[in-house]
C-alpha cells in the first residue's frame, strides 16, 4: 500500500512542524483574550500525534494556525519549510490546497454535491487532474467507500460521511493530515473503524496526522500524545 | 466543477432560485412590452399610412409629424391641389382620437379612397350606404366584438356597423366624410390631404414644388411621413425607455442583491468549507457572480416566454388600442441590461462571501 501512494514528504525526513513560543491572542471587544500562551511543538514527518485538553485549551486555536486557517499573534511556526508567520492571506491559502488536508467532527461536507464530487472539487481547487489517479483509487477501497460515491452527504451515514471527509482530505496528499475530533459524531463502531483508517494512513503511507480529541482512547491510536491546558503544552 | 457547484447550489433551493428568476424576469418582460408597444403602435401608424395609397402628404401649418389637432385646413385646398402639376387626385381626410384608440377614426370621401387605392377588403358586411353608417376594421372588431349590422355609440350617437375591413388602411373606424366633419365640428375641413401623382418617379420633385407654394405646410412623401413615424423621432421616447431599462437594472440589481446575500447567508459554512480546502476568494466570488449571471440568463429567457404572453393578452384583450409586436433585436439588450443588474446585485454578497474569515464561517450553524 505504501508504494501505491507515497508520501511525497518521507523524502525528505526531518521535522514537518516547528513551533517555537507561538502566542494567539484574540481580540474580544476591547479585551485581549490569549488562546495560545507561548506553545512550543515539533512533529516529525510520518508522526501520528494525538493533542487533547478540554474546551478552551487552545488545541483548536492550535489547528487552525498549522492549517493556516488564521495567522498567528507573536512566535514562529515552520509548516512543511514554510514559515506561517509570514504568509500572507493568500499565502495561507496556498498551504491549505495543498500542505494540509483537514478532517472536521461534523464532517462538513459540501450538501449539495455528492461525495464523489466533495472529492473532486478539493482536486479542483488545488488544480490537480479531476480524474483521481489509481493510487488514489486504491485508497478509496481502504476507506470502503467506493460503491458511495454517487450519494449525497444526507443519504450516507456519519462513518461514510467521515471517511468520504479523510478521502478528500488527503486526496491531493498533503504534508500533514489535520483531524479535529474525527470521532465527535460517530458511535463507537465507526469512530473506530475511522481511527484505525487513521491508523492505517499513517502507517501503510506515512501520512503525518495530527488529531485533536477529547477521549483518550482515541488518542491511543496516536504515536504519542500531547496534553494542552490554558492555552499551554502540559506535557 | 464550478458549474457543478454553481447549478447544484441553484437546485439545492429550488423555490429561491424560481422566485429569484421570476422577479428578474418581471422587468425583462416591461422592458419588452414597452419596446413591442412603440413599434408597434409606430409600425401600424407607417402600415396605416402606406394603405392610403398616396405619394404625397399635405399637413396642417404648425403640426408635428406625429400628432394633428383637430381638421384646421379648409376643404377648398383639396381641389386646389388636385390640380397642380403632376398630381392625379386630392383627397382630404378627417382624422379623429377616438374610445381610447391610437388614430381612432378617419372621415373620408369614400369614392375617391376607392380609386386612390382600391378601396376597402371586406371580411364581413359591406360598403357604406347611409349616412349613420360606419365600418370597423378587425382590429376594432377583436377588441370590441361588434359585427356588420351592429349598433356602435360614438359621439352620443349611434351607429350601424355596414362592414369589417382588413386592417392596414387609414384607421379602426371609419366614416364618410361629411359626417364625421359635421359630428366633430369641422365642417369643410380636413386634418390632413393625401396626393396621388400621375407617377411616383414625380414625388420628390412635386414635394419641392409645393413646399415653395404652400410655405409654412409641413409636406412629405408617404415613404418619408412612414419613415418618421419610428422610435427615435418620438420625443421623450428614447428617454422613457432608458428611464423604463434603468429600473429594471434596479430591479434585476436588488433581487440578486437580496438573493444572493440570503444565499451567501445559507451557505457561509459551505463557503467556509471551500476556504478550508483552499479556495481562494475569486473563486468564491467567481461562483457567486456565476450564480447570479444563470439567475439573470433565467430571468432573461423566463422575461422574454411571458412577454410572449404579453403580447397574446394583449392581442386577445385590446388590439386596436394597443397594437404590440414583439422585437426580437431587443432580446439581446434586455439580457445585457438583465446581466448588467445581476453582477452589480451579486457583488456586494460577492466580496462579502469571499472576506469570510474561514474559522467563522466553518463554525456557522
Amino acid at each position: 500500500m505504501s508504494s501505491a501512494l507515497p508520501n511525497p514528504d518521507l523524502s525528505h525526513p526531518g521535522d514537518i512542524i516547528e513551533i517555537r513560543d507561538l502566542w494567539k491572542i484574540y481580540r474580544v471587544g476591547k479585551v485581549d483574550v490569549p488562546a495560545l500562551r507561548g506553545v512550543d511543538l515539533t512533529v516529525k514527518r510520518g508522526e501520528f500525534l494525538a493533542i487533547v485538553g478540554p474546551s478552551g485549551s487552545g488545541k483548536s486555536t492550535l489547528f487552525n494556525i498549522i492549517g493556516g486557517l488564521t495567522p498567528p499573534t507573536t512566535g514562529t511556526v515552520r509548516v512543511a519549510d514554510q514559515d506561517l508567520g509570514t504568509l500572507t492571506d493568500a499565502g495561507r491559502t496556498q498551504l491549505r490546497k495543498r500542505t494540509v488536508g483537514f478532517v472536521f467532527q461534523k464532517f462538513n461536507l459540501l450538501p449539495n454535491l455528492t461525495a464523489g464530487d466533495n472529492i473532486a472539487i478539493a482536486r479542483y481547487i488545488a488544480g490537480t487532474p479531476l480524474k483521481p489517479s489509481a493510487e488514489f483509487e486504491e485508497v478509496l477501497r481502504l476507506l470502503n467507500i467506493a460503491n458511495r460515491l454517487d450519494h449525497k452527504p444526507n443519504a450516507l451515514s456519519g462513518g461514510e460521511q467521515q471517511r468520504i471527509a479523510i478521502a478528500r482530505a488527503i486526496v491531493n496528499r498533503p504534508a500533514i493530515l489535520l483531524a479535529d475530533e474525527p470521532t465527535g459524531n460517530l458511535d463507537t463502531e465507526n469512530s473506530k473503524a475511522v481511527l484505525e483508517i487513521l491508523r492505517d494512513l499513517n502507517e501503510r503511507l506515512g501520512q503525518t496526522i495530527l488529531m485533536i480529541t477529547h477521549n483518550p482512547e482515541a488518542a491511543a491510536y496516536g504515536h504519542q500524545t500531547v496534553h494542552m491546558r490554558d492555552g499551554r503544552i502540559v506535557n | 466543477m464550478t458549474g457543478k457547484l454553481v447549478l447544484e447550489n441553484l437546485k439545492h433551493k429550488p423555490m429561491r432560485s424560481l422566485l429569484s428568476i421570476l422577479l428578474i424576469g418581471v422587468p425583462v418582460t416591461l422592458i419588452l412590452c414597452i419596446v413591442g408597444l412603440s413599434h408597434g403602435m409606430l409600425e401600424d401608424s407607417q402600415q396605416r399610412t402606406r394603405g392610403i395609397g398616396a405619394d404625397v402628404v399635405v399637413r396642417p401649418k404648425g403640426s408635428s409629424f406625429l400628432s394633428l389637432s383637430g381638421a384646421p385646413m379648409p376643404q377648398e385646398m383639396v381641389n386646389f391641389l388636385a390640380k397642380q402639376p403632376h398630381v392625379k387626385q386630392a383627397m382630404g381626410a378627417i382624422n379623429l382620437g377616438i374610445d381610447g384608440v391610437f388614430l381612432g377614426a378617419a372621415g373620408v370621401d369614400l369614392k375617391a379612397f376607392n380609386e386612390m387605392n382600391g378601396g376597402f377588403r371586406f371580411v364581413e358586411g359591406g360598403p357604406i350606404q347611409q349616412p349613420n353608417e360606419i365600418l370597423i376594421d378587425t382590429f376594432y372588431n377583436a377588441q370590441h366584438h361588434r359585427h356588420a349590422g351592429d349598433i356602435v355609440n360614438l359621439f352620443s350617437h349611434d351607429w350601424r356597423v355596414s362592414g369589417i375591413t382588413e386592417s392596414g388602411k387609414l384607421a379602426h373606424i371609419v366614416f364618410p366624410l361629411n359626417v364625421l366633419q359635421g359630428v366633430s365640428g369641422n365642417p369643410n375641413h380636413v386634418s390632413q390631404i393625401y396626393l396621388r401623382l400621375d407617377d411616383p418617379r414625380n414625388t420628390d420633385a412635386v414635394v419641392k414644388y409645393l413646399k415653395n407654394l404652400l410655405e409654412d405646410y409641413p409636406i412629405y412623401s408617404t415613404e418619408d411621413f412612414a419613415s418618421l413615424l419610428n422610435v427615435n423621432n418620438i420625443p421623450a421616447l428614447r428617454e422613457f425607455l432608458l428611464v423604463i431599462m434603468s429600473i429594471a437594472v434596479i430591479i434585476g440589481f436588488a433581487v440578486v442583491c437580496l438573493s444572493m446575500y440570503m444565499a451567501v447567508l445559507q451557505r457561509t459554512r459551505e463557503i467556509g468549507i471551500l476556504k478550508s480546502l483552499g479556495a481562494s476568494k475569486t473563486f468564491i466570488l467567481q461562483i457567486i457572480l456565476a450564480e447570479a449571471v444563470l439567475l439573470g440568463i433565467g430571468g432573461t429567457v423566463l422575461g422574454i416566454v411571458m412577454s410572449f404572453g404579453a403580447y397574446w393578452l394583449i392581442q386577445t384583450l385590446v388590439p386596436a388600442s394597443f397594437p404590440m409586436v414583439i422585437v426580437k433585436s431587443w432580446w439581446p439588450i434586455a439580457g445585457a441590461i438583465t446581466l448588467l443588474g445581476a453582477i452589480l446585485g451579486a457583488l456586494y454578497p460577492g466580496l462579502s462571501a469571499a472576506r469570510h474569515d474561514p474559522i467563522e464561517a466553518l463554525s456557522y450553524e
